[in-house]
């Protein structure tokens, strides 16, 4: 498999990143050498085996479902581009 | 001889005996690292905490008081949430980010009594091997071949971590691995670097890569050193879920122990075509230096070895994707203007990050994009499996696994531009990640051209002990190797 100009820009589109036109063929080469690489893994025979979900065997914890943490708008502020009433400020998203 | 050239265990017992003060330690470090800017190991310095850190351990250690790292210096890797205090993952997208909060991890090192010196350089979040995709610049190597005033890369991520702790501007730092990123440069610098146990250290307030693969862990000069540095790192923390609820040991112990009965493993498949002479040999002196000492070596087979490094390179891209999909602009960090919100989403990561990191978040983003989630991600992991029973089998063989560290020794700044051949810096390192081993970089002597060379061990998991004893063996017979100051 491999990725061409307009293909960036759709999973640059989806990854949030702006990518100028001029910028794709360079990107496509890019990307195109690492897929390159991992295509070796189609070697590998994977029937019957199971994906990888943890690397040690242990039972997840249970908590109570309590509050244990939190109540501090002004902390949770503090490092915010933009702000005002403790609430995030962001460009106009509805007219 | 210099406060600085102290180790760990070395400045403990001065401390412990009132020969030396807290703050005379700190002072010399202070100082140690003004004159070092050239290699531009920190990018924060914070003097006065470091001071008043200092002060406070003197008052307990006057006392009589004090905790396991009472009155040490330490350096912290840029990835470490330390509140108040700069934590930007080298990276531009988190400009000015002050955490309100401080790491597991180093919450556990303040309260063993460290003292912290700042923090340190390293790869745009963790993603490279030779931390030159930092915001904050390269890192000089204090390594140089013979006769040469030519720069060399520490190698990364924790290029920062392996320079200040080589050229003793710290006692010890804290560093992080996701494929390599604390084996690799202790290996580049002569310094020792260990990467424990999936779960053995709390990743709560570590910014995150990968979060199947990342582990914290130390740098230092000794194996001793990284003993008392990984006891006082390592926790059980209900803030991580995948933080292992199992009593951490004192890892001291284990050094100095016999090798007598120690079945040490030699992969076949990690002799790869193409290895470096030099590589293979120090290689064959690490296995007899450990024979010498008692142990038995046996061969062993890890067949799927050369696929781990594709595996990652599919695995942690698709993870970073989605651990850096919170730099957006809005709660820290970064932010450029744009028309609309998702325009100032675009430019703010267009701006914020670099081109390795936009790379692989690209790479992850398209590979578990629709359609492609099964034959990428799914088949990935699947072969992570295989990965780790190649590994379950061997331990019927033998009770850890002797490999080289890297595929050479330090190379220059601009030597590797291509990305796929810095990726295979990590060959060796790359599969103990994939199946969550801990694995220990030990320096094991100097190239023809006078760089350090290192050798790895992987053991079972949560298995350090078995690391630490032959560890301890192989430094006993190697030496420890110290970079000639030319920097100040």
């Amino acid at each position: 498999m491999s990725v061409d100009e307009k293909t960036v820009r759709r999973v640059a589109r989806l990854a949030r990143i702006k990518v100028a036109n001029a910028d794709l063929p360079r990107l496509a080469d890019e990307l195109n050498v690492i897929l390159d690489f991992v295509e070796q893994l189609n070697e590998v025979n994977v029937e019957n085996v199971e994906p990888l979900t943890s690397v040690v065997a242990v039972n997840m914890r249970l908590r109570a479902d309590v509050v244990t943490d939190g109540h501090f708008p002004k902390a949770i502020m503090q490092n915010a581009a933009a702000s005002e009433d403790d609430f995030f400020m962001v460009p106009k998203v509805v007219e | 001889m210099s406060l600085t050239a102290l180790t760990i265990s070395a400045a403990r017992a001065k401390l412990q005996a009132r020969e030396i003060s807290a703050v005379e330690l700190t002072e010399a470090y202070l100082s140690a690292i003004d004159n070092a800017n050239i290699l531009n190991a920190y990018v924060a310095h914070t003097p006065d905490q470091a001071r008043a850190m200092a002060k406070v351990s003197d008052e307990k250690l006057a006392k009589g008081e004090g905790g396991a790292l009472e009155g040490i210096p330490l350096g912290i890797k840029d990835l470490f949430a330390t509140k108040g205090i700069h934590t930007q993952a080298c990276s531009h997208i988190l400009d000015g980010f002050k955490p309100e909060y401080e790491s597991t991890v180093t919450q556990n090192l303040w309260n063993a009594g460290a003292v912290m010196l700042g923090k340190l350089n390293m790869d745009e979040f963790a993603m490279g091997s030779s931390n030159e995709t930092s915001y904050y610049g390269g890192v000089t190597n204090p390594w140089r071949r013979n006769n040469s005033n030519k720069a060399l890369v520490p190698g990364g991520s924790s290029g920062g971590s392996a320079t200040a702790v080589s050229a003793h501007l710290c006692a010890a730092a804290t560093a992080t691995d996701t494929g390599g990123s604390i084996r690799q440069p202790a290996a580049f610098t002569g310094t020792v670097g260990i990467k424990p146990t999936y779960g053995r250290v709390s990743r709560w307030g570590v910014v995150a890569f990968a979060s199947s693969l990342d582990q914290a862990g130390p740098i230092t000069r000794d194996v001793r050193d990284a003993a008392i540095m990984l006891r006082a790192m390592a926790s059980v923390d209900l803030k991580d879920t995948t933080s292992v609820d199992m009593p951490v040991p004192d890892y001291e112990k284990a050094i100095g122990k016999s090798l007598k009965g120690l079945r040490v493993g030699i992969p076949k498949e990690y002799r790869a075509d193409g290895l470096a002479v030099e590589i293979n040999a120090v290689w064959d002196r690490g296995a007899q230096w450990l024979k010498e000492q008692g142990a038995e070596i046996v061969e062993i087979s890890l067949p799927h070895t050369k696929y781990a490094l594709p595996a990652y390179y599919i695995v942690a891209p698709a993870e970073a994707s989605s651990n850096l999909a919170r730099y957006d602009g809005v709660r820290y960090g970064l932010r450029v203007a744009g028309d609309d919100l998702i325009d100032m989403f675009e430019n703010t990561r267009a701006k914020g990050f670099g081109p390795e990191v936009q790379r692989r978040v690209l790479i992850g983003t398209y590979v578990l994009s629709a359609g492609y989630y099964d034959a990428y991600y799914v088949k990935a992991q699947k072969v992570r499996t295989l990965i780790k029973r190649d590994f379950d089998e061997a331990w019927a063989k033998c009770d850890v696994v002797l490999t080289p560290a890297t595929p050479s020794a330090a190379f220059a700044p601009g030597e590797i531009t291509d990305p796929v051949q810095m990726y295979l810096n990590d060959i060796f390192t790359v599969t103990v990640n994939m199946a969550g081993l801990p694995g220990i970089a030990v320096p094991a002597g100097l190239s023809a051209e006078g760089l350090p060379l290192g050798l790895q061990l992987i053991g079972k998991p949560f298995d350090e002990e078995t690391l630490f004893q032959t560890a301890a063996a192989i430094e006993a017979a190697a030496g420890t190797f110290t970079a000639k100051n030319w920097w100040s």
